[in-house]
C-alpha cells in the first residue's frame, strides 16, 4: 500500500483537465507518441466532441520517482456537470488527494471554488497546480496570491505548469508521491469496496469500477453488494492502464475493476458497497444514496416504423445506464413510445443523442417533466410525471410538487440578478452567507419544475460562468396546478402538454406558442397553434404557408440549384415528426419551456 | 406519346450580352457588346465538340442576357451553323428571346424568314414608374408596338413576360398591366413573382432598407387571383409560372426541363442534362472562350445523379406542372410506387386540397402549385 497514490484532478472548465490527464498519461509511458490522441479519458464520441466528461473512467500510471521506487498513481476522472454530481462524491470518496487545476491567466473561478468544496468534503490533500504558465497573459504572481486569499490554501503548496508544453510534469507527479497520503486500510479486514461507476461490456458484462478500502479480493471469490443485497462470483480483477489489465488479486487501497458475470450496470448501484460473501465487513462504507430519476420524458421513434429498434436501443442503452429508467408508453399523438426518467436536462440530452448516434436512430422526445403528486378526493394519491396522465380535475383535491433547495455560490456582485431569477422561479426561504469577503452562499426552496427547466444556463450566464450551483430534493409540497395543452391545427398533442402552475400558466402557454412559431419551419398551409387550459384557449400564434421562390424559373436548365435546396430541407425534414399534416422538429419538445431571455 | 412528351433533346443557347443589367437579374451576361464576335467563335467551336454526343434536336431557344442585342445575320450565322451540325427536324420549335426595345418590324420579319417561329418578349410590365423600377431599358409602348410588329410578322407563337410583386405594388395596378398584355391576346404568358437576389441592385437597395418585398400571404394571394384571372380569359395555367392558350402554345422547349427530357445548354453558364448528368459551363465569358480556344469543353463542373436525386427531381419538377406526374411512368423510370411508399401523406395533400390524385396521375391544383417546392418534400 505503501507504493499506491489515488487521486482526481478538478478543475474549472477549460483549465485543462483533459489535457493535464494526457500529459501524465504520457509521461508515465502508458502510451507512446504513437498510439495518443488528445482527450485520451474521454472515450465516447460525444464527451471528445463537447469536451466534456460524463462516465469516470480510471487509469492506473506506473511511476518510479526520485526515491528509486515504483509507484502506482490511481488517476479518477470525473463527469463535471451537476447532473452527475453524486458519481463525482463517490469518485472523490475514492482519492485521498486532488490535484487543484487554475488556469494562469484566468485565475480562480466558480468551480475550481465549488471543486474545492468537494475535495474538503471528503478531507482530500489539495495540491494547487497552475496552468498553462505558457499564455502571455498568464499571471502566477495574481494566481498565487488567490490561492491564498480566495481558497484560503497555503500559496507555498502550489505547483506551476504547462499541460500543452509539457514543463512542470515531474515536479506535479514527485508531489503526488510526496504529498499525497498513502491509502489507509486493512488488507486483513474483511473486503469493504466502494462502487464509484459501472460500465457495461458487451463480452464480459458489467466491469465495477471500485476503490478498495479494506481486505482483498480475487477470481473465484463470491461477493456480495450490501445496497442490493445480491451475490455474485467474481471472474476477473485488474488494473486500469489504457486497456484492462488482469490481476491475480485486488488488495486494500487500489482502485480496479472487478468482473463478477453482472449482466446490467442496473445491478449495480453507485456508492454501493462490495463485501465478501462468506466474511462481510460490519458495515457497509458511508455516504450511500440511492441516484433517483427527477426528470422525465417520452421518447417516440421518429418513423413508426422504427418502434422495434428503438425498444431494442433503449434496452441495450440500459445496460450502460443505470440512471436512465425506462417503460412503455403510449401518446395518441406520437404512438408507441417509451416513458423514460433521467438525472437531469443534461443527461436527458446525452441519452438522445447517444441513443441516436450509437443506434442510428430518429427519435423525438416529449416535453420534459418532473413527477407531481395527486391526492384525489378518494383518497388516493397518484404520482404523475406525465401529462398525459394528468388526473379528471373534478376529482383532484389537492396537487403537490417537489421541492429542492438550491445552493448557489458567487461572487456577492451577482448577489442582486441570481436573487432575482430565484424569485422569478418561485423560490422562497433565501438564506445568504459569505464564505469569504466578497463571495456569497446563496440558498434558497425552490420548485424543482422551476429550476430544471432553463434555470442553470441562465444562472451560468447571469454569473458569467463564476457561479455555481448544487440542488438537494428536500419535500413534495402544496401546489396550484393545471394541465396546458397545445393544440396544433386545432388537435391536441399530447406530447406538447406540460403540467404548470395556475399563475404561470398564461405565461407559459404564451412562451410555448412563441417557441413553437419558431421553432416549426413553414409548411404548405397554414398552421395555427394554440395553447389551452381545460377547454379555454389561453394563447395561440400563426405560421404562415411556405412558398418561397416558387415562381423561379429553373433558367436556362438549372434544376440543380433547385434541387439541392431541396435536399438541404429535405434532410431537415428527417428529423421531424408528422403530427396530423404537420411536420414537428425534433427541436420543438425542449423550446417550449426555454425563456427568450437567452 | 404525345408531342409534348417526346424524348428528343432540347438545345439551349445562352447569349450573355446586356445593353445593361436589370435591377432584378442575377442570370449571367456581361455589358461589353464588342466582345459578341469572339463569343460566337467560341459558340461555334462549343457546338462542333457536342456533334457526336447529341444528334438531333426539336426545340432550340436562343436566350440570355439579350439575343435581341446579335443583329439578324449573326443570328442566321448560328442557326445555319446549328443545323449544319446536328439534325433540326422542319417543325422543331425554335425561340428567341427578345427585348422590345431592340427588334422593330424588319428585324422581327427577317426572323421569321430565317425560321424562328416562337418569340418571347421580355415586357415585364406595363407600367413605366415600374419599368424604371426594375431597370429596364424600354417602355410600355415600345412594348405593345414589339408585340404588334411580331403578330404583324407572321409569328404566332408569342409569349410575353410579366414579372408582379413588386414593392407596393397593388393587385390593381399588377392587373391594369396584365390586362393590357392579354388585350394582344399572346399565345403564352409568364408571370413571375419578382425575388430580391443578392448581389443584385434591387437586393442590395432591399438589404439597406430602401423598401421591403410585402408579406407571404399577400403574395401568395397575386398568384392565387393570376391564375383565376388568366384561367378565366382562356389561358391554362401549365406550370407555376407559365399559362397557355391551349396545350399546342405552350413552351416545348421549357417542358424539357420538367419532363426529363435531355437538354443541351451551350454559352457561359449553360446547364445541360442526359438523364445520368448534369453539367454546367464557367460562369465567365472570359473563361468560357479561353478553354474553347485551347479545344477544352468549358464545362465549370458537372455531377452524376444518383437514382434518389433523380426521384427527388422528378417528382418537383413534376408537380410544378399542371399535368403533374404519371404514376405509372415515374415507378418505370425512377423504380419507386408514389403510391406504394407515400400513399398517406399523398392522401392527406388531397384532403386538404393541395394535390388531386386520379386517372393514374398526381396533379397539383392551384393551391398546391402555390407551395409546390414543399410538395415535393412529402
Amino acid at each position: 500500500m505503501d507504493e499506491i497514490r489515488n487521486f482526481s484532478i478538478i478543475a474549472h472548465i477549460d483549465h485543462g483537465k483533459s489535457t493535464l490527464a494526457d500529459r501524465l498519461i504520457l509521461r508515465t509511458g502508458v502510451c507512446d507518441a504513437r498510439t495518443y490522441k488528445d482527450q485520451m479519458l474521454d472515450t465516447m464520441d460525444i464527451e471528445r466532441e463537447r469536451g466534456i466528461t460524463i462516465k469516470s473512467q480510471a487509469i492506473s500510471l506506473p511511476y518510479q520517482a526520485r526515491d528509486g521506487k515504483n509507484y502506482s498513481l490511481n488517476l479518477i476522472d470525473t463527469p463535471g456537470h451537476v447532473d452527475f454530481s453524486y458519481e463525482v462524491s463517490r469518485s472523490l470518496a475514492s482519492c485521498e488527494g486532488v490535484l487543484l487545476l487554475i488556469d494562469a491567466a484566468q485565475g480562480v473561478q466558480a468551480q475550481t471554488l465549488a471543486n474545492l468544496y468537494l475535495a474538503l468534503e471528503h478531507d482530500l490533500v489539495i495540491i494547487p497546480v497552475i496552468n498553462k504558465i505558457d499564455l502571455p497573459s498568464a499571471d502566477v504572481e495574481r494566481v498565487i496570491e488567490e490561492i491564498e486569499t480566495e481558497l484560503g490554501l497555503d500559496p507555498g503548496t502550489h505547483l506551476k505548469c504547462s499541460a500543452k508544453e509539457g514543463t512542470g510534469i515531474d515536479e506535479i507527479l514527485e508531489a503526488i508521491v510526496q504529498r499525497i497520503p498513502q491509502p489507509k486500510g486493512d488488507p486483513g479486514a474483511p473486503l469493504a469496496a466502494l462502487i464509484f461507476d459501472a460500465q457495461y461490456d458487451s463480452f464480459r458484462g458489467t466491469l465495477i469500477f471500485c476503490r478498495v478500502f479494506d481486505g482483498s479480493v480475487k477470481a473465484g471469490d463470491t461477493i456480495r453488494f450490501m445496497f442490493n443485497n445480491s451475490v455474485y462470483r467474481v471472474e476477473e480483477v485488474g488494473h486500469f492502464r489504457l486497456t484492462r489489465e488482469r490481476r491475480e488479486q485486488l488488495r486494500a487501497g487500489e482502485v480496479s475493476y472487478i468482473i463478477a458475470g453482472v449482466k446490467t450496470v442496473s445491478s449495480v448501484s453507485i456508492g454501493d458497497t462490495i463485501t465478501l460473501d462468506e466474511r462481510p465487513c460490519k458495515k457497509p462504507l458511508p455516504g450511500f444514496k440511492e441516484v433517483k430519476p427527477v426528470v422525465f420524458a417520452s421518447i417516440y421513434p421518429i418513423a413508426s416504423d422504427d418502434y422495434e429498434a428503438v425498444a431494442e436501443a433503449v434496452e441495450k442503452y440500459k445496460l450502460n445506464d443505470a440512471a436512465f429508467v425506462y417503460e412503455k408508453d403510449s401518446s395518441a399523438a406520437l404512438g408507441q413510445g417509451f416513458r423514460c426518467g433521467f438525472l437531469g436536462l443534461l443527461h436527458l440530452d446525452i441519452v438522445q443523442e447517444r441513443l441516436e448516434r450509437e443506434y442510428d436512430l430518429s427519435i423525438i422526445l416529449s416535453v420534459p417533466s418532473v413527477r407531481y403528486r395527486f391526492t384525489l378526493k378518494d383518497g388516493t394519491v397518484l404520482s404523475v410525471d406525465n401529462p398525459a396522465h394528468y388526473p379528471n380535475p373534478m376529482t383532484i383535491a389537492a396537487s403537490e410538487e417537489p421541492y429542492i433547495r438550491a445552493s448557489m455560490m458567487m461572487p456577492d456582485k451577482y448577489l442582486g440578478s441570481a436573487m432575482s431569477l430565484c424569485i422569478e422561479k418561485r423560490g422562497v426561504n433565501s438564506n445568504l452567507h459569505y464564505t469569504s469577503p466578497g463571495r456569497a452562499e446563496l440558498t434558497f426552496e425552490m420548485p424543482l419544475a422551476e429550476v430544471i427547466f432553463d434555470f442553470y444556463d441562465r444562472f451560468k450566464s447571469m454569473t458569467q460562468g463564476y457561479g455555481s450551483f448544487d440542488y438537494d430534493l428536500i419535500d413534495y409540497r402544496a401546489s396550484n396546478l393545471v394541465l396546458l395543452d397545445i393544440l396544433v391545427n386545432g388537435e391536441k398533442v399530447d406530447a406538447l402538454s406540460q403540467i404548470v402552475h395556475r399563475d404561470r400558466a398564461r405565461a407559459r402557454g404564451v412562451l410555448a406558442c412563441d417557441r413553437l412559431k419558431d421553432e416549426i419551419p413553414r409548411q404548405m398551409y397554414k398552421i395555427a397553434i394554440q395553447g389551452a387550459i381545460g377547454g379555454e384557449i389561453i394563447s395561440r400564434s400563426t405560421i404562415s404557408a411556405f412558398r418561397k421562390d416558387v415562381t423561379a424559373k429553373c433558367y436556362g436548365g438549372d434544376i440543380t440549384r433547385k434541387r439541392k435546396l431541396l435536399e438541404k430541407q429535405k434532410k431537415g425534414k428527417k428529423r421531424m415528426k408528422m403530427i396530423g399534416s404537420v411536420s414537428i422538429p425534433q427541436s420543438a419538445f425542449l423550446a417550449v419551456l426555454k425563456s427568450d431571455t437567452d | 406519346m404525345n408531342k409534348e412528351e417526346t424524348s428528343v433533346p432540347g438545345l439551349y443557347i445562352h447569349i450573355p450580352f446586356c445593353k445593361r443589367r436589370c435591377g432584378y437579374c442575377d442570370f449571367y451576361s456581361v455589358t461589353d457588346t464588342r466582345l459578341i464576335t469572339g463569343f460566337l467563335d467560341a459558340l461555334f467551336k462549343e457546338i462542333d465538340k457536342y456533334r457526336e454526343e447529341f444528334r438531333e434536336f426539336d426545340t432550340v431557344y436562343i436566350g440570355g442576357g439579350t439575343p435581341s442585342l446579335l443583329s439578324l445575320d449573326q443570328i442566321k450565322a448560328l442557326l445555319d451553323k446549328i443545323r449544319h451540325a446536328f439534325t433540326i427536324p422542319f417543325d422543331a420549335e425554335i425561340t428567341i428571346e427578345v427585348n422590345p426595345a431592340d427588334w422593330g418590324k424588319n428585324d422581327l420579319n427577317k426572323a421569321r424568314d430565317i425560321g424562328i417561329n416562337r418569340i418571347s418578349i421580355g415586357v415585364q410590365s406595363f407600367n413605366e414608374k415600374e419599368l424604371i423600377f426594375l431597370g429596364r431599358r424600354h417602355n410600355s409602348q415600345q412594348a405593345m408596338c414589339t408585340i404588334q410588329d411580331a403578330v404583324d410578322a407572321g409569328f404566332h407563337n408569342i409569349g410575353i413576360d410579366l414579372i408582379y410583386g413588386l414593392p407596393g405594388q397593388t393587385f390593381q395596378q399588377w392587373q391594369e398591366s396584365l390586362m393590357k398584355g392579354l388585350s394582344l391576346e399572346p399565345a403564352h404568358l409568364s408571370c413571375y413573382e419578382l425575388e430580391l437576389k443578392p448581389h443584385t441592385p434591387l437586393g442590395l437597395r432591399s438589404e439597406k432598407g430602401e423598401f421591403r418585398l410585402s408579406t407571404e400571404d399577400a403574395r401568395r394571394d397575386f398568384f392565387m387571383r393570376t391564375s383565376e384571372l388568366l384561367e378565366a380569359s382562356g389561358y391554362i395555367h401549365y406550370e407555376i409560372s407559365n399559362f397557355a392558350r391551349g396545350m399546342d402554345k405552350a413552351s416545348r422547349h421549357n417542358q424539357k426541363y420538367w419532363d426529363h427530357t435531355p437538354y443541351l445548354g451551350l454559352g457561359p453558364s449553360a446547364h445541360s442534362f442526359n438523364r445520368q448528368r448534369r453539367w454546367w459551363n464557367h460562369e465567365s465569358l472570359h473563361d468560357y472562350i479561353s478553354n474553347l480556344e485551347g479545344s477544352l469543353l468549358p464545362v465549370g463542373a458537372s455531377e452524376e445523379l444518383t437514382g434518389e436525386q433523380l426521384r427527388l427531381e422528378a417528382l418537383f419538377l413534376g408537380l410544378r406542372t399542371r399535368k403533374g406526374i404519371d404514376l405509372v411512368q415515374y415507378q418505370s423510370r425512377y423504380g419507386y410506387d408514389l403510391m406504394e411508399e407515400k400513399g398517406p401523406v399523398l392522401k392527406e395533400l388531397s384532403r386538404t386540397g393541395l394535390i388531386e390524385i386520379g386517372c393514374g396521375r398526381i396533379r397539383p391544383t392551384r393551391s398546391g402549385m402555390a407551395v409546390a417546392d414543399s410538395l415535393a418534400l412529402l
